[in-house]
C-alpha cells in the first residue's frame, strides 16, 4: 500500500515537474567549449567566468526576446580533437543555438567544418587571423589578431624611424604565427628583418640567441610569445646590456609580466587592448564606460581582469544583441544579424562586421603602451 | 566457433545505429570508440600478446593522420592512396626502429618508446611548413570511395564499424596462428622461445610492424573524419591512454582491448557533465578496477561469470547426485 502511494505522489511530481517545464518559454541555449584546464587555462578560465557573470545579468534583467539563456559549457583542457567532439555534442546532443567559444587558435580552427556543415554561428575567442581568413558563412571572431598586433609594432617603429629589427620567438602556436604575421607584414612596412631567432617556451635561458642578435645591426627587438618566455628575454636583454627598444606582443599584456621581468620591463613596449589601461582613456573615448564597467563588476567578483575575458564579454554581448534583432533563434536570421554587427563598443574595440570581414576591428582597437615604472602607460 | 564473439559483436556493432538512428551517442561517440578499438586492439598485439610495452603508439597514430592530412591538401591525392602511403611509412619507421628498440626491455623499452612518441610531437609542431604547426591542419577533404563519398557521422560510422571489425578480425586471426603462439611463447620467456626454435627478434619486428599499421589506418581514417589534425591529437597522453585501455580492458584479450576502448570512451563521455570532478571520478574508477579486477575489466568479468556459472552447475551437479543418492537409499 505505502509503495503504492509512493509511486502515485513520485508520478504526480514528475506531471507537475513536466507541466512547469512545458508552461516556461524555452530558454535560449548558447553552448560553449573553453580551455579551462591545461596550459592554456589562464585564457580560458576569464572567459568562462566572464560568459557566466554577463549569462547571469542578461537573466537578472529578464533575458533575451523573454526568454531566459542557458549556458552549455565544456572544457577542451586545450585539445583539438576533444573541442570537435564536444562542439557536435554540442549541435547534435545538446541542441543549443549558437556557440561562443573556442579559446585557442587550434581548437576554433578544429571546429571550423563541423560547423560549417551544421549550419550553426560560431564566435570564437582566439586570435589566429585564419579563422576568418578566407571568410566562412558561419564563423566570426572577437579577439584581436596577431596580424593587426604586428603591425602596431611597425607602425610604431616606422614613427621612430627604425626599419632594421631583430626577431625572437618561441616555438608554440601563438609564437609561431605571430612570427609568420611579422615575416609577411615586414616587407609592406619597409622593414627588413636582420635576424629571426627561436628558443623553446621552457628554455630558461635565452642569451645565446640574444647574443646572436648583438652582433647584427638591430635597431629594435620584436619578441612574441606568453607566459614565462618573454619576461626571460627581457631580462637576459637588460643583462646582456643590449641597449634598444624592445617591443613584446599582446600577448604579455599581463601584470604578471612585469612581475617577472622586474625592472627589465621598464621602457618594453607593446600593443595591447584598451582593457588594461581603461583609467588612462580620455574621457571622450567612447570605450571607456564599456571598459570600466565590465572591469567593476569582473573584478569585484573574481579578481583582476584580462583581456581574455573582454574576449568573452565581447562575444557574448554580440551574440545577444545579434539574437535581440534576430527576434528569436532562428540560425540563419542571428548569423545574419551577427554579420550586421555595427559600431558595437566592446572591450576590443568598436566592431564593424560585414560581409567580408568577419571581426570587424581595426588597428585602433590597440593601444601602444609602455611600461614605466611598473606600469602601463599610452605612447601614442 | 572460433569466431562465435566475433559475429556476436559485429551484430551490437551494425544494430546498434538501426535501433538508435541519429542518437549521439552512437554515431559521435561510436565513431571515437571505433578508432580506439582499431588502435588499442593493434597495441593489445604488442603489448597483451608479446608483452613489449610501448608508450609512444600515438606516434604511428599521428603519421597516419599526417600523412593523410598533408597529402590529400597540399598534394591533391586522392584520399586512399595516402591512406596507403600512410601505411607505408608508418610500417617503414616501425620496421627501422623495431630491431634496435624492441631489444630493449622494461623500463628501457618504456622509456625508448616514450622519448619516440616524443621525438615525433616535437616534428609535427616543429616542422611548421608541413605540418601547419601547433595550430594543425585543416581543409582535409572528405574521403573518397569508389566514387562514394563518406561524409556524413552516419556514414561515418559504417565505415569506421567496418575498419574495426576488419581490425578485430585479423588480429584474432593472428592470434590464432603460428605468429600468435610464438608471441605468447616471447612473452612467457625469450629465452624458451629462442630455444623451441622461433625467431625472437623477427617476431617482435613483425608484431610491432603490424601493429604500427593498425594505428596509421586509425590515423588515416581520423584525419579524413575530422577534417583536420593537429599535433594535440597525437600527444603523449594518447599513448598513455591507449595504454590504459589495454589494460584496463585485460591484456592478451582482442575483445579485452575492444573492450578497453569503448569503456574508457563511454567513460570520459559519461562522465563530461560532472565538469570539474570528472577527473577525480575517472581515475577514482580506474584505480578501482585494477584493484578489484586486476586482470581487467573484460577478462576478469569474463571470468567471474565462468567461475559463476562453474559453482552453479558444480552445485547442480551435488544436488543431482545427492538426489540420486536418496533416491538409492530409499
Amino acid at each position: 500500500m505505502l509503495i503504492q502511494r509512493l509511486i502515485r505522489i513520485f508520478i504526480a511530481i514528475m506531471l507537475l515537474a513536466g507541466v512547469n517545464g512545458v508552461s516556461a518559454a524555452e530558454p535560449i541555449k548558447i553552448g560553449t567549449f573553453l580551455t579551462v584546464t591545461g596550459p592554456a587555462a589562464f585564457l580560458g578560465d576569464p572567459e568562462l567566468k566572464t560568459l557566466q557573470m554577463v549569462i547571469e545579468d542578461l537573466n537578472a534583467k529578464g533575458g533575451l526576446n523573454g526568454r531566459k539563456i542557458e549556458l552549455v559549457h565544456y572544457d577542451t583542457g586545450g585539445n583539438a580533437r576533444e573541442a570537435l567532439n564536444f562542439v557536435k555534442r554540442l549541435i547534435q546532443k545538446d541542441q543549443v543555438d549558437l556557440i561562443v567559444g573556442g579559446t585557442t587558435s587550434g581548437d576554433s580552427l578544429a571546429v571550423i567544418p563541423e560547423v560549417e556543415k551544421a549550419r550553426i554561428p560560431l564566435i570564437s575567442l582566439a586570435g589566429a587571423v585564419e579563422i576568418i581568413e578566407p571568410v566562412r558563412k558561419w564563423v566570426f571572431k572577437v579577439a584581436h589578431t596577431d596580424r593587426m598586433a604586428a603591425a602596431k609594432i611597425f607602425e610604431d617603429l616606422r614613427k621612430r624611424g627604425l626599419n632594421k629589427v631583430a626577431l625572437i620567438t618561441g616555438d608554440g602556436g601563438f609564437d609561431k604565427s605571430g612570427r609568420e604575421q611579422v615575416l609577411k607584414l615586414a616587407p609592406e612596412y619597409g622593414m627588413t628583418l636582420v635576424a629571426d631567432e627561436s628558443y623553446g617556451n621552457k628554455d630558461t635561458d635565452m642569451t645565446t640567441q640574444l647574443t646572436k642578435i648583438r652582433a647584427t645591426d638591430a635597431q629594435a627587438i620584436i619578441n612574441f610569445g606568453f607566459g614565462q618566455a618573454p619576461a626571460i628575454v627581457t631580462k637576459n636583454i637588460k643583462q646582456l646590456g643590449i641597449n634598444l627598444p624592445v617591443y613584446q606582443s599582446h600577448g604579455v599584456a599581463s601584470k604578471t609580466f612585469i612581475d617577472l621581468a622586474g625592472e627589465a620591463a621598464e621602457g618594453v613596449r607593446l600593443p595591447a587592448a584598451a582593457l588594461v589601461v581603461a583609467e588612462q582613456l580620455p574621457d571622450t573615448d567612447p570605450q571607456k564606460p564599456v571598459l570600466l564597467a565590465y572591469k567593476k563588476e569582473y573584478e569585484a567578483k573574481h579578481g583582476p581582469v584580462s583581456t581574455f575575458g573582454g574576449h568573452a564579454y565581447d562575444g557574448i554581448m554580440i551574440a545577444a544583441e545579434a539574437i535581440k534583432r534576430a527576434g528569436g533563434t532562428d540560425k540563419a536570421k542571428m548569423r545574419d544579424e551577427i554579420e550586421k554587427t555595427s559600431g558595437f563598443i566592446g572591450t576590443a574595440g568598436v566592431f564593424n562586421m560585414t560581409q567580408k570581414d568577419h571581426m570587424g576591428l581595426n588597428l585602433y582597437a590597440f593601444k601602444m603602451v609602455e611600461i614605466r615604472d611598473g606600469a602601463w602607460k599610452i605612447v601614442e | 566457433m572460433r569466431l562465435a564473439g566475433f559475429f556476436v559483436f559485429a551484430v551490437a556493432v551494425i544494430l546498434l545505429p538501426i535501433l538508435f538512428p541519429d542518437d549521439y551517442f552512437v554515431t559521435v561517440v561510436g565513431i571515437a570508440a571505433g578508432l580506439h578499438v582499431i588502435l588499442a586492439v593493434g597495441l593489445n598485439l604488442l603489448m597483451g600478446y608479446a608483452g613489449q610495452i610501448s608508450l609512444g603508439h600515438a606516434a604511428f597514430f599521428g603519421m597516419g593522420g599526417y600523412a593523410s592530412a598533408i597529402l590529400t591538401t597540399r598534394f591533391d591525392w586522392p584520399g586512399w592512396l595516402a591512406l596507403l602511403a600512410g601505411l607505408l611509412v608508418a610500417g617503414t619507421i616501425a620496421w627501422l626502429l623495431a630491431r634496435p628498440i624492441l631489444r630493449l626491455r622494461g623500463h628501457y623499452l618504456a622509456m625508448a618508446t616514450l622519448g619516440f612518441g616524443i621525438i615525433i610531437h616535437v616534428v609535427m609542431v616543429q616542422a611548421t611548413e608541413w605540418t601547419g604547426g601547433p595550430d594543425g591542419l585543416g581543409g582535409i577533404p572528405p574521403l573518397n570511395l569508389l566514387g562514394w563519398t563518406v561524409d556524413s557521422d552516419q556514414q561515418w560510422y559504417w565505415v569506421i564499424a567496418a575498419a574495426m571489425l576488419l581490425i578485430i578480425w585479423l588480429s584474432l586471426n593472428i592470434v590464432d596462428s603460428r605468429i600468435g603462439r610464438a608471441l605468447r611463447a616471447v612473452r612467457g620467456s625469450e629465452l624458451a622461445a629462442q630455444m623451441i626454435g622461433i625467431d625472437t627478434a623477427r617476431t617482435k619486428t613483425q608484431v610491432f610492424v603490424v601493429s604500427a599499421l593498425f594505428a596509421a589506418f586509425a590515423g588515416s581514417l581520423f584525419a579524413h573524419q575530422q577534417a583536420f589534425v593537429s599535433p594535440d591529437s597525437f600527444s603523449l597522453m594518447i599513448s598513455v591512454e591507449l595504454v590504459t585501455m589495454v589494460v584496463l580492458g585485460g591484456m592478451a584479450s582482442t575483445f579485452g582491448a575492444a573492450c578497453g576502448a569503448i569503456a574508457l570512451t563511454l567513460l570520459h563521455e559519461g562522465l563530461v557533465v560532472f565538469e570539474d570532478y570528472e577527473m577525480i571520478i575517472h581515475g577514482g574508477l580506474l584505480m578501482a578496477v585494477m584493484i578489484f579486477l586486476p586482470q581487467g575489466l573484460f577478462v576478469g568479468l569474463t571470468q567471474g561469470v565462468q567461475r559463476l556459472w562453474m559453482l552453479i552447475s558444480s552445485r547442480r551437479n551435488a544436488k543431482a547426485c545427492q538426489a540420486e543418492v536418496n533416491t538409492h537409499a530409499l
